[in-house]
């Protein structure tokens, strides 16, 4: 064992240690002096300060950023409102002071109790909210019989204001308390309970911008909880605003027209895809969400057939019906199934084996090139030329054009659509494909399924040669000094599959749809100020379990089909592509095509080429 | 060899009591501290706590069974290991309050930083008790230290956790000052922190990191965070006075007014519902450890041993005066727990890891005698 060791100078070490012993001996000594110094010397300091906790923390909520339109216009602002809240410490006996409140105030004591009871959470210290939003009378009364209310204390807040009712409530949204999975989630870190949050819309997506920092302030209060000093304050940081890339008076047109229907409209600049106007009808009062709702209140917005909480240009998905005649004619062009000048000559009916469908026009549109069919929306003309393509290409073609998948849009929980192929009929109804249904998908009545949004950008799409363009809500978020902090950018998410050939013929088909006399749209959309491209669309859709009950509530006419209608204008140099849907509308062009055409000429008259 | 020696073992329990009584005294003021949570979890700490601390006694009478000279032979490997285990963190660890510092084991968390406050004690007292220390440590001879110390720092760096990185490096320099380090590179080394400290400031500390140390110079600086928490805590040190407010009467406590009160800032309960009483026995109890790890080294005839015990002695000594002064206000606000009273399952095993150490070390030099 002896060999283990080398000759060391232990009593070096011994030396050593005994300095380290020194070392920590005043070290600790220090610690103990400081100890006597809080507790005895400062002791009786701190220990008033103790008595009532009266170094506290209160709150200063940041202002959160503002909501404009493209050139500005104020959306969305905050307001000065009044909470009403309790310290439970302070107030000594809370019931008997809720009591008194209840007197003074005229809230029923029960309602108090109630949300007193509700709203409790660890810490005698903290305020309890009592009631949120009151009126200046209340907070007059409150504030003159101080004395008596021990603990009660009201408080300046800032509440979101939606300045015009309804306006673009979908794209918008509203605030609403942090829920509890919400409170979990690593994005609302730093967020407490009782926040409120954007829940939906440009105000969920755009939160962290929104939000702005949180800050408060240090104060000595007295033993009734009033406030003596503040000791010290950190501002807090208001949110920074964003700018929308919706024009305000296109907006408000838009809801207009829709106003007593139900349906979607969008309009989209089609070289950047900026969102010019998003509305989705009926729409629902963002005020009532700050406010607050009643039960029933509550419970008649999500019961109503209409579904005034969803968002149809983005969640709703629809058959596209005639306007997928678009892909069908783009599919058969490029693939050189059918010639620009070869005709196909419509009966009124189409023979596929023993079956027959009808054109709707049943007197038959007689000798059709691929545009005059496109304009006149011959289903004759298409179900042949659908057959001739098949569903894998047609399916191959749909999803190159953007449907079956999101559009990207910043907005929440966008549908994808539904573009039908074999593989997808076999896997989801685990049936073979028959060719017959081919027919339905070529004029887009088969199982196909397209959002309002996707029909916008395809339109867009159309419209500046064949970009797929990202929608674009957000123009830029600044601060509130006006520096930039975000800026919305153009992206292009891809190509239609479409040669400038395929696409002239194409154009042409869109421009007769409502500048010649045969053209589905003429009679109801042609503008002698300048020239309009688009498609109807009619969509046969069976009632759903809402509309039936609708039907017999008498708010839905479930037996008329969905009317779409899509456009871009001027035909030359599109400045606006649009696509509405009109669900139970009818005919395409008569309910449809009409909105689109107001929608342009507001913006064109208002945006006039310089 | 070693079981040759069997019959002459004399194991020192004497220090046990100490960290009995310590231990104790750290489940009563969990109990009090976490009085603002819910029941249940307030009884689950406590267990949980308790069962840490038992598993800690068994591992010290486990530890016993083996010379403490394996560590000798064992120190590489398990300082790889403990390296591998903070990379782990890096990558599997489970965040919390923006810092991985948890790597989930089965159904326990452990802290790995904990783990390397022991292992780099080993691995240094290794490389030391091999050199020749006559006239003191030069350069050349402190580099490899320099490294050991500075991969497993870097690692906590990233996690980030600034104040258990700081503690290694205290727990290094403690060490190697100890050793003794030559007059001349001690001056150079000096001269260069001089130098590197301001760049270290201005390029490797995070605006939250600046603004902890900052605080504590002129709490006003983070009114609603670190100050508050420092005035706080000074309040509720300071209103326990001499004999304290009584077990679960401190109202800085029940009202929830402390930070982290039943980890980092237990203390604050301790004193405010003891008084100066309660929290200066407290502290002597640490002083009675420390002073016995210090009489252990110096009965020890052995380098390794020697420096492993004034190692671990350091490990526990940093702890405790930089959590009792930071609480007091004399420290910057760092996470930095105290031993064995501090909730938290890796902090008492890194503890009773220390005691196990300090009575194998001392078994030692019974049994040479």
């Amino acid at each position: 064992m002896k060999n283990f060791y080398r000759t060391v100078d232990l009593d070096a070490y011994k030396k050593r240690l005994l300095l380290l012993l020194l070392v920590i001996t005043a070290v600790f000594a220090i610690l103990l002096a400081r100890l006597i110094f809080l507790q005895i010397i400062e002791g009786a300091d701190y220990l008033r300060l103790s008595a009532n906790n009266c170094i506290r923390l209160q709150d200063i909520d940041p202002l959160r950023g503002l909501i404009f339109d493209r050139s500005g216009k104020c959306l969305v602002e905050n307001r000065p409102s009044f909470d009403l809240n309790i310290i439970p410490n302070d107030a000594g006996n809370v019931d008997d002071t809720l009591y008194t409140l209840a007197e003074i105030t005229g809230f029923s004591h029960q309602d108090l109790q109630k949300n007193y009871q509700k709203n409790k959470r660890g810490g005698a210290y903290r305020p309890v909210l009592l009631f949120a939003n009151v009126d200046r009378d209340v907070v007059a009364s409150v504030m003159a019989n101080k004395f008596d209310l021990p603990g009660v204390e009201v408080n300046l807040k800032p509440r979101r204001h939606y300045l015009y009712d309804r306006f673009a409530a979908h794209m918008i949204g509203y605030l609403g308390e942090i829920s509890k999975n919400e409170l979990n989630c690593e994005r609302f870190s730093g967020y407490e309970v009782g926040c409120f949050v954007g829940k939906c819309g440009v105000e969920r997506v755009f939160e962290p911008y929104l939000r702005g920092r949180k800050g408060g302030r240090q104060v000595e209060v007295n033993a009734n909880g009033q406030v003596m000093r503040v000791l010290r304050t950190v501002p807090a940081e208001p949110g920074n605003n964003i700018y929308l890339t919706i024009d305000f008076d296109l907006q408000q047109k838009t809801e207009e027209l829709l106003k007593g229907l139900s349906g979607a409209a969008v309009a989209l600049d089609p070289f950047t895809g900026e969102v010019l106007a998003l509305a989705s009808s009926p729409a629902f009062d963002q005020n009532s969400f700050i406010r607050g709702m009643s039960s029933h209140q509550w419970r008649e917005l999500v019961t109503d057939p209409r579904k005034p909480l969803i968002n149809k240009a983005t969640q709703a998905e629809y058959p596209p019906g005639s306007v997928y005649k678009i892909i069908t004619a783009m599919a058969g062009l490029q693939e050189k199934v059918i010639t620009p000048d070869e005709t196909v000559y419509c009966p009124g009916f189409y023979k596929y084996g023993d079956r027959i469908s009808r054109c709707w026009k049943e007197s038959g549109h007689g000798r059709l090139s691929i545009a005059d069919a496109l304009a006149q929306s011959c289903d004759v003309f298409f179900y042949d030329l659908g057959v001739k393509v098949g569903v894998e290409r047609l399916a191959w073609y749909a999803k190159a054009c953007g449907l079956g998948r999101p559009t990207g849009i910043d907005l929440v929980a966008e549908e994808d659509g539904l573009v039908p192929s074999e593989k997808w009929k076999l896997g989801r109804l685990g049936e073979p494909w028959y060719g017959g249904e081919t027919l339905s998908v070529a004029i887009g009545q088969g199982y196909n399924l397209v959002t309002p949004i996707q029909m916008a950008v395809l339109t867009a799409a159309v419209a500046n040669g064949g970009v797929i363009k990202k929608p674009l809500i957000l123009k830029q978020i600044e601060t509130v000094e006006g520096t930039v902090v975000k800026e919305g950018q153009a992206v292009d998410k891809g190509l239609l599959p479409a040669d400038p050939d395929t696409l002239a013929i194409i154009w042409e088909g869109l421009w007769k749809v409502v500048n010649d006399k045969t053209g589905t749209a003429f009679y109801r959309v042609y503008s002698p100020n300048f020239d309009i491209s688009g498609k109807t669309g009619t969509a046969q859709v069976v009632a759903s379990p809402e509309e039936k009950e609708g039907q017999q509530a008498g708010v839905v006419d479930a037996i008329k089909p969905h009317a779409w209608f899509v456009a871009y204008a001027p035909s030359e140099n599109p400045r606006i592509a649009v696509a509405v849907i009109i669900e139970r509308g009818g005919h395409g062009s008569h309910v449809a095509g009409p909105i689109v055409k107001e929608m342009i000429t507001t913006y064109l008259s208002e945006n006039p080429t310089l | 060899m070693f079981e040759a020696t069997e019959g002459k073992r004399q194991v020192d329990w004497g220090i046990l009591l100490p960290v009995f009584l310590l231990g104790i005294i750290g489940v009563v003021a969990i109990y009090s501290a976490a009085a603002s949570e819910t029941p249940h979890l307030q009884r689950i700490l406590c267990i949980k706590q308790t069962v840490w601390f038992c598993g800690g006694l068994l591992m010290i009478i486990f530890s016993l069974f083996f010379n403490y000279k394996r560590l000798f032979s064992w120190a590489d490997g398990i300082y790889i290991i403990s390296l591998l285990l903070l990379v782990g963190v890096l990558f599997l660890g489970r965040e919390a309050g923006g810092a991985r510092r948890w790597l989930p084991v089965g159904p326990v968390a452990v802290q790995p930083s904990e783990l390397v406050k022991i292992t780099l004690v080993i691995m240094l007292a290794k490389y030391y008790s091999q050199k020749s220390v006559m006239d003191g440590l030069t350069l050349r001879y402190l580099m490899v230290p320099i490294a050991l110390t500075a991969v497993p720092f870097v690692l906590i760096w990233l996690q980030p956790d600034l104040g258990t990185g700081m503690l290694l490096v205290l727990i290094a320099g403690l060490i190697t000052g100890f050793i003794k380090v030559q007059r001349r590179t001690l001056i150079g080394f000096g001269a260069a922190m001089l130098v590197t400290g301001p760049l270290l400031w201005m390029f490797l500390l995070k605006p939250y990191q600046k603004q902890r140390v900052l605080t504590l110079l002129n709490p006003d600086r983070d009114p609603l965070g670190a100050g508050y928490h420092i005035i706080q805590s000074k309040i509720a040190i300071g209103s326990g006075m001499i004999f304290g407010k009584g077990y679960m009467k401190g109202t800085q406590n029940a009202l929830a007014f402390l930070p982290e009160q039943h980890t980092d800032f237990i203390f604050s309960v301790l004193s405010e519902e003891w008084g100066l009483v309660g929290a200066s026995v407290v502290m002597l109890l640490y002083f009675f450890i420390i002073v016995w790890g210090i009489s252990i080294a110096y009965k020890c005839k052995d380098p390794f041993g020697i420096i492993l015990a004034v190692g671990v002695t350091g490990v526990i000594f940093w702890q405790v005066a930089i959590n009792i002064g930071m609480v007091m206000g004399l420290l910057p606000v760092v996470g930095v727990p105290l031993p064995l009273i501090s909730y938290g399952g890796s902090s008492v095993l890194t503890f009773m890891m220390c005691i196990a150490v300090l009575m194998n070390v001392s078994k030692k030099q019974t049994w040479i005698e």
